[in-house]
């Protein structure tokens, strides 16, 4: 599909800012740092939960474990895939039970995967509490779920696609607006 | 996005490479959900699988009755025992009556070659073969080469040798198959009734001497031998047999180091294989129990997820 | 009660006459055979563009009464045969009772004459009840009509009891139709054995399984100096046999079926139980050397084996279906486009095959030949007309056919019997 570049909303510098600013709340709201744990949701949220967790190490000098879900067999729209998707590792090592989980995806769009996520999180244990960490907030969310720490607000129209690039798979960082070309 | 367009799973032959890695791939995926304390998740929930088991078997249907609740599917067990087959209804009325009740699919088991395939000419239920007859067994020749690709890394030239009673073997046919079309190579021992020169047709080697063919080998597949052929004279006794085909731990040693030891189960300890080869560590046969619960949560998966497509092909 | 057919290509093997001429048939026998004849109150039937040959001969077909009418019954028989080409039908004694006595074999002939559209001639068992082991009452079945023997669906494992029926039957100058299978070596077995076998995980019958037999009864028919006529020929094996005996001069004769001349085991990839025969489908090897036999004439006759059964026995898995393909409606159209129209065999060869040499080795004397005085049987065929073939259109009982959807070129278009054109329709 041919899509076209409509802007570029953030670069790599709006980026670090952005990450630095939510890793110093997650500090002020998270008093005992070494209850807490960071799951990156697949694909890119797992990158950004490690950027902050290294961040974090740098500041305060303590390890925050990193995490990998794949939300695939959570889905709520599973019975009406055109395709599939190929179902992905979920690689957890530590335990969540008692734990204080930090869920970190880059776009936080309808809110269907963060449901599926927090699913997911309860099969694996029961978390002392949940909290969510977007790069972007698009808007129309269809369910009852917000973000705690937000990098940058994007109003779009439901046609627009929103991509966030990383540096560690895309080889910049970016976030872009785009349009599917239009049909003829 | 998956490629996956096989409606069913009669046998390895109408897999291609990407099916089956497909399978390996999203097996190593599913695995995990095998270790957690709440070993379910949601996603075939509301989906309802039927196992129709007409020949005995424990292990492979629990394995897939697992597979499907870990996936949160609903599974009915049948039986040729308790069912209505014993007062002389056909499988093809059998398979109607149960399509009444508007299953997703069908995990099929019988003695016939190709009742699987006749099943799957006239319902409308995906459908699975748990094996059928002598011909084909794909759930276990998948997990056979999952582990395999867990141990090896890599079938590329491996050296895979198959022993037993290669004639009536499913097992033997299926793994065959595969490893054929992944690229290993692959030779059959037995004796030569139980071991047709036509199966050098199939692109592998044949070798009547175990001896010989455990050179250089890199993976050990011993096959359970069954009473019943010893009385057909297919081979004269079980102590003849076991002099020449056992495995034990000397004709171990002329295999290349850290060849591993497999079988399907249930074993024959002492006639096709040593205690002290089943339980060594190079063998791997309770790991291939452990990954039939992924593999055949990864056909689950594949087969019963998404849009119910038209009959591919 | 006059029959004049004008302008036909008469094809005559057992004269050698082949030409177009008129025939002139009364009260049941040809009267007349020359070019331009009149048609004083006679019916004419124009047979311009079409092949007039004496009519066909099936030496071996199951009608499957008494007792089986569920598949197939004399008078349906009958229908298929006569829309097929055939004007006369050998009936195998399998039936239940198997036609092991006189009374069976009256039955037969009784029900035929009511209900019967062809010319019926029952073949009795070998061996009481097909089990191989005392002979029938062999003198008296002959004298209540049986034209041959055999113990078909069956063979006799114990070459004692063969011997016997070779000398016995000798002297009676009735020939045994031989099943050959060595049960030892065929049991369980599913289709032949070789590479499919392996391949569809189906037990196989070996082609040693006919060979074998094949070989003893030629020795024992040489040593009792009597007849035997092969059944169903399937195998390399069997036809090397056959021609090394005929080479000694052995009385053997030997039939091919038009399905072991067509397909070959490889078809069986998809478990259709209308594949599943006994002989089985063999490898091309075995095709191959059937085709050279059927032209050098080391086999003789062509016959149906027609083997009805119904839908419900052969709608079920592989392993239980009853073994047989029905053939009687597919035989002549599949003959005619597989060997004569590919010009595997001329036309004269296969009329031979068909209707000649099956009058010659029953002994049926007014058959097999247009000339007068000859009964007064024809099949007259087009071999230009194309055909697909309907089994829904069939009008035997049975559908186990595998030909469904073929096109072939060249049919039967008009069966005469005793002088009377059948319409099978009515």
């Amino acid at each position: 599909m041919d899509e076209k570049i409509k802007a570029r909303v953030m670069d790599a510098g709006k980026i670090k800012r952005s990450l630095d600013r939510m890793t110093t709340e997650i500090l002020e709201r998270n008093r005992n740092l070494k209850n807490l744990v960071i799951v990156g949701i697949r694909t890119r949220g797992i990158y950004l939960g490690k950027r902050i967790s290294q961040q974090i190490k740098e500041l305060e000098k303590i390890d925050i474990p990193v995490g990998v879900l794949d939300i695939t067999l959570y889905r709520d729209d599973f019975a009406e895939l055109e395709t599939q998707h190929m179902v992905q590792k979920t690689e957890i090592d530590f335990p969540i039970s008692k734990k204080d989980v930090l869920l970190v995806d880059d776009v936080l769009f309808t809110g269907r995967t963060i449901r599926a996520a927090m699913d997911s999180l309860f099969d694996l244990g029961r978390p002392q509490s949940i909290q969510l960490l977007v790069l972007i907030d698009r808007g129309h969310r269809e369910l009852p779920i917000r973000a705690d720490y937000t990098g940058k607000v994007l109003p779009t129209s439901r046609r627009e696609i929103v991509q966030v690039k990383l540096m560690e798979i895309d080889e910049t960082d970016e976030v872009l607006i785009t349009e599917p070309a239009k049909l003829e | 996005m998956l490629e996956f367009k096989q409606r069913h799973l009669l046998g390895i032959q109408n897999l291609d490479v990407s099916d089956i890695m497909t399978i390996l791939d999203t097996a190593e995926s599913l695995a995990e959900i095998s270790t957690r304390e709440v070993k379910k998740v949601p996603t075939l929930r509301g989906k309802t699988v039927v196992n129709l088991f007409f020949e005995p078997s424990t292990r492979t249907r629990s394995s897939f009755e697992l597979a499907a609740k870990r996936l949160s599917a609903d599974i009915i067990n049948f039986s040729q025992q308790g069912s209505s087959v014993v007062k002389g209804e056909t499988l093809k009325d059998t398979v109607l009556n149960l399509e009444a009740m508007n299953p997703d699919a069908l995990i099929i088991r019988h003695s016939c070659s190709g009742a699987p395939y006749f099943v799957s000419t006239f319902c409308k239920s995906h459908v699975i073969n748990a094996g059928d007859g002598s011909h084909e067994h794909p759930t276990q020749a998948l997990l056979d080469a999952f582990t395999i690709r867990q141990q090896k890394k890599s079938f590329k030239n491996l050296r895979v040798v198959i022993v037993g009673d290669i004639l009536h073997s499913r097992v033997a046919r299926s793994n065959i198959f595969l490893l054929q079309k992944v690229g290993a190579q692959v030779t059959l021992v037995g004796p030569p009734p139980l071991l047709p020169a036509e199966f050098n047709n199939f692109g592998a080697q044949i070798s009547y001497d175990l001896d010989r063919a455990l050179e250089g080998a890199d993976v050990i597949m011993m096959l359970r031998i069954q009473k019943e052929r010893q009385e057909a004279n297919f081979f004269p006794s079980i102590r003849e047999y076991r002099n020449l085909y056992c495995l034990t731990q000397k004709r171990y040693s002329l295999a290349n180091k850290d060849a591993i030891i497999m079988h399907p189960g249930p074993i024959n300890r002492g006639v096709e294989i040593s205690s002290e080869m089943a339980d060594s560590v190079k063998s791997v046969i309770l790991k291939q129990v452990e990954n039939g619960i992924s593999i055949r949560m990864a056909i689950l998966y594949l087969l019963l997820g998404g849009k119910e497509r038209e009959t591919a092909d | 009660m006059r029959l004049l057919i004008k302008n036909g290509r008469v094809v005559d093997p057992s004269s050698g006459i082949d030409e177009t001429l008129d025939i002139l048939v009364e009260k049941g026998k040809i009267v007349d055979l020359r070019a331009k004849i009149e048609s004083n109150n006679a019916q004419v039937i124009d047979a311009s563009r079409l092949v007039v040959a004496p009519g066909f001969i099936d030496m071996h077909a199951h009608l499957r009464e008494p007792g089986q009418e569920d598949k197939e019954d004399i008078r349906t028989a009958s229908l298929a045969a006569a829309s097929g080409g055939f004007t006369s039908l050998c009936a195998m004694p399998n039936t239940q009772p198997v036609n092991d006595n006189r009374g069976v074999t009256e039955y037969i002939l009784s029900e035929a004459n009511k209900r019967s559209r062809v010319n019926i001639f029952p073949v009795a068992a070998i061996t009481k009840n097909l089990k191989g082991e005392e002979l029938t009452d062999m003198a008296d079945l002959f004298s209540a009509g049986a034209v041959a023997f055999s113990d078909d669906g069956r063979c006799v494992q114990d070459s004692l009891v063969m011997r016997r029926a070779l000398e016995y039957s000798n002297f009676l100058q009735a020939p045994i139709i031989d099943h050959c299978e060595n049960s030892s070596l065929s049991q369980d077995g599913l289709m032949h054995e070789g590479f499919y076998s392996h391949l569809f995980g189906l037990k196989g019958i070996p082609s040693s399984a006919e060979d074998i037999m094949v070989a003893r009864d030629i020795i024992l028919a040489e040593a009792a100096n009597a007849r035997i006529h092969i059944a169903h020929l399937s195998t390399r094996g069997s036809v090397y046999l056959v021609r090394e005996a005929k080479k000694r001069k052995v009385k053997v004769t030997a039939e091919v079926t038009p399905h072991h001349l067509v397909l070959t085991d490889s078809a069986l990839e998809n478990y259709s139980t209308n594949l599943k025969v006994n002989p089985p489908l063999r490898g091309q090897d075995d095709v191959q050397a059937l085709l050279d036999a059927v032209k050098d004439g080391v086999i003789d006759v062509f016959a149906t084996d027609h083997a009805p059964h119904t839908q419900e026995e052969k709608d079920v898995e592989f392993d239980r279906a009853p073994f047989g393909i029905n053939g009687l409606e597919t035989a002549v159209s599949l003959l005619l486009d597989k060997l004569v129209n590919k010009n595997i065999i001329s036309l004269p060869r296969f009329i031979e095959m068909i209707s000649t040499r099956p009058a010659q080795i029953l002994g049926l004397k007014d058959k097999g030949r247009i000339a007068p005085g000859a009964d007064a049987d024809l099949t007259i065929l087009n071999l230009h007309k194309e055909v697909v073939v309907d089994v829904h259109l069939f009008l035997s009982k049975s559908r186990n056919n595998p030909f469904h959807g073929w096109k072939l070129k060249g049919a039967p278009t008009m069966t005469i019997v005793a002088g009377k054109a059948v319409d099978p329709c009515s």
